[in-house]
């Protein structure tokens, strides 16, 4: 019963508290800290902001819905008067909303990572099993582990812009350039964890594989990969962490048209509402990166074989 | 009897080291003859490892080398199967799928999909463990994993079947029954099968010669017993032939009047060597294992007097 108790109070009541502290000491603080826009503001007014969102993600829904029972209204007489007339059918072109926003950035991190996943797995895997690629990859890694995303962005949308040209392009050139920056940034991680579990693996199996004298996908595929996903694993959530934070810089300065534009739009923006709808943007990264982190940890352990692990 | 199945000849070994290459074994010769049970026994860090892994082709020997029926032995593989210490299960698959593993690499194209299915669960039958066939490595007891790992050697049909002191990681009961398993599966499929061991009543019970190794460095085979006894054999029984007590009084002296364990100063550089040679072929916690396996001989066996 008292361990119940205590597990509640550390599982529940603890973090509560430490949020609520954190609150009144931000709502307290805020209003000393004075800009050309006006005081930091306080939760309340983040609250308050984030509202005002919602409603006009409201609007605009209301306003498509409107546009399209229009234009759908207008088709229909047309062809009530000449069942031959050809009807135009465009889509509306409103301004994204803060909602359409953080899909758009959801979107594009996952195709960076993904991306990423998809090469960094086999290279660390490679470089896992052979003490000489490790030896050829590893400067390589160190030297361009470091580099901020800010650095990559001009190359790669000078790149971009000179290699996908296309007269109906499938996405936007900014999505491109935020997507592939993302994947550069965040290769790393993956490749250096994925290397370092994969050579680790238990030179018992190691022996067993060479008595079996199993091929070389053989080994791979029932040894290697198995021994090494809780490795591969927490190299993937490192990337995913830092493919999120560097996302938003991108975006920025992509103007790829999710959270990083928002916040951007709003700094240049300037109004009294600003400040606070910038600090919701920062409150709903910061839970967007938590649960795309949750999000990781659940499908590692839908995918490890040992389900006992604890994972944090 | 064909007295040439397994021929060792002036095997030996260098391991490199800080200091420059150490030699862990010289000139180990042994011959061994099919269908034949040879134990080799000596004190921890002796060697006898590293002389079954060269057999496995895991270790390449510096000098001499080992034949398999007229072949020289230059790389592992199934014909040789090894059966380790930590029964090295993979951890993911289940019993069967462990075997299964063994059995597609080796009779790819030669058995069917059913004609392996069968082999399979007739191999883990054959160790008792057809009731635990679907179960991984983590739900069951140590013994179980054990048999399981001599299943997944036996499924491999090899020609010689190399056990790294299978039993040592057990408790004396489940020993003494894995013990009668292998006594029964070898008479009935009559492998030759070379076994490394600390326990003087496991090897005088099991085999049919003793290989007697001295200490290292530079160790080498020092005597060979062979060991007259009838087979089948009663572990209860044998105890009192007189036989059976000059067998074990022979390899007892062996290892500790004649090669008993060094003292501290002479020591240092061997026990430099040992490490090495764990560190480089065996897990960690080998070392305690063999040292707890080796004071059960010296305090004699739980072994007899929880049997009989």
């Amino acid at each position: 019963m008292n361990i119940d108790i205590k597990q509640w109070a550390n599982t529940l009541l603890v973090p509560f508290i430490g949020i609520v502290l954190f609150l009144g000491v931000w709502q307290l603080g805020a209003p000393k800290v004075v800009t050309s826009l006006g005081a930091v503001p306080g939760p309340v007014e983040v609250l308050q902001q984030f509202g005002g969102l919602v409603d006009e993600h409201n609007e605009a829904r209301a306003k498509e819905q409107a546009f399209y029972e229009r234009q759908e209204k207008r088709n229909a007489k047309k062809l009530e008067k000449d069942p031959n007339a050809v009807v135009k059918i465009r889509s509306y072109t409103g301004k994204d909303t803060f909602f359409d926003q953080i899909l758009t950035s959801l979107i594009t991190v996952l195709t960076g990572f993904i991306l990423a996943a998809f090469i960094a797995i086999p290279l660390g895997i490679i470089a896992g099993l052979s003490q000489t690629v490790y030896s050829a990859l590893n400067p390589l890694i160190q030297i361009f582990k470091p580099v901020s995303p800010l650095a990559w962005l001009p190359i790669v949308t000078m790149v971009v812009s000179a290699s996908y040209v296309s007269q109906d392009p499938m996405m936007s050139k900014s999505f491109i350039t935020s997507a592939v920056t993302v994947l550069l940034c965040c290769l790393w991680p993956t490749i250096i964890n994925t290397a370092v579990g994969v050579a680790n693996i238990s030179q018992d199996l190691q022996n067993v594989s060479k008595v079996l004298r199993l091929s070389w996908w053989t080994h791979v595929r029932k040894i290697v990969l198995p021994s090494a996903i809780p490795m591969i694993f927490t190299g993937l959530r490192l990337s995913l962490g830092i493919a999120w934070m560097v996302l938003i810089a991108a975006e920025m300065l992509a103007q790829n048209p999710g959270l990083g534009k928002f916040v951007w739009d709003e700094f240049q923006n300037g109004s009294s509402n600003s400040l606070g709808r910038i600090m919701v943007a920062v409150v709903v990264i910061g839970l967007i990166g938590f649960l795309l982190d949750r999000g990781m940890l659940t499908l590692q352990k839908y995918v490890s074989w040992d389900k006992s692990a604890a994972l944090r | 009897m064909n007295n040439e199945h397994l021929v060792l000849s002036q095997v030996s070994i260098d391991f490199p080291t800080p200091t420059g290459p150490f030699r862990a074994l010289d000139k180990v010769n042994l011959k061994i003859s099919k269908g034949e049970f040879v134990s080799i026994i000596g004190h921890s860090g002796c060697g006898k490892s590293t002389v079954l892994n060269i057999v496995a082709g895991l270790y390449q020997a510096t000098e001499g080398g080992v034949i398999l029926d007229h072949k020289e032995v230059n790389q592992p593989g199934p014909e040789r199967a090894v059966v380790f210490q930590n029964h090295s299960l993979l951890p993911w698959l289940t019993a069967y799928e462990n075997v299964e593993l063994a059995v597609k690499r080796v009779f790819r194209g030669k058995k069917s999909k059913a004609e392996m299915k069968e082999w399979i669960e007739y191999n883990l039958t054959l160790v008792h463990m057809e009731h635990a066939m679907h179960k991984r490595p983590d739900e069951i007891s140590g013994g179980m994993k054990q048999r399981v790992g001599i299943a997944r050697a036996l499924a491999m049909e090899p020609q010689v079947l190399l056990l790294d002191e299978p039993f040592g990681a057990l408790d004396a009961l489940t020993r003494a029954h894995l013990q009668d398993s292998i006594m029964e599966i070898q008479a009935d499929l009559g492998n030759t099968v070379i076994m490394i061991t600390h326990d003087v009543d496991e090897a005088v019970l099991l085999s049919d010669r003793i290989v007697m190794m001295s200490n290292g460095p530079a160790a080498t085979v020092g005597e060979i017993l062979s060991v007259n006894l009838e087979r089948p054999r009663n572990r209860v029984q044998m105890t009192e032939t007189p036989e059976y007590m000059r067998c074990r009084k022979a390899v007892l002296s062996f290892l500790y009047e004649r090669h008993g364990k060094k003292q501290a100063p002479e020591d240092t550089e061997k026990t430099a060597a040992i490490s090495q040679e764990d560190t480089s072929s065996e897990t960690p916690n080998n070392e305690t294992a063999s040292n707890s396996a080796n004071s059960q001989v010296i305090s004699m066996p739980p072994l007899q007097s929880k049997a009989s």
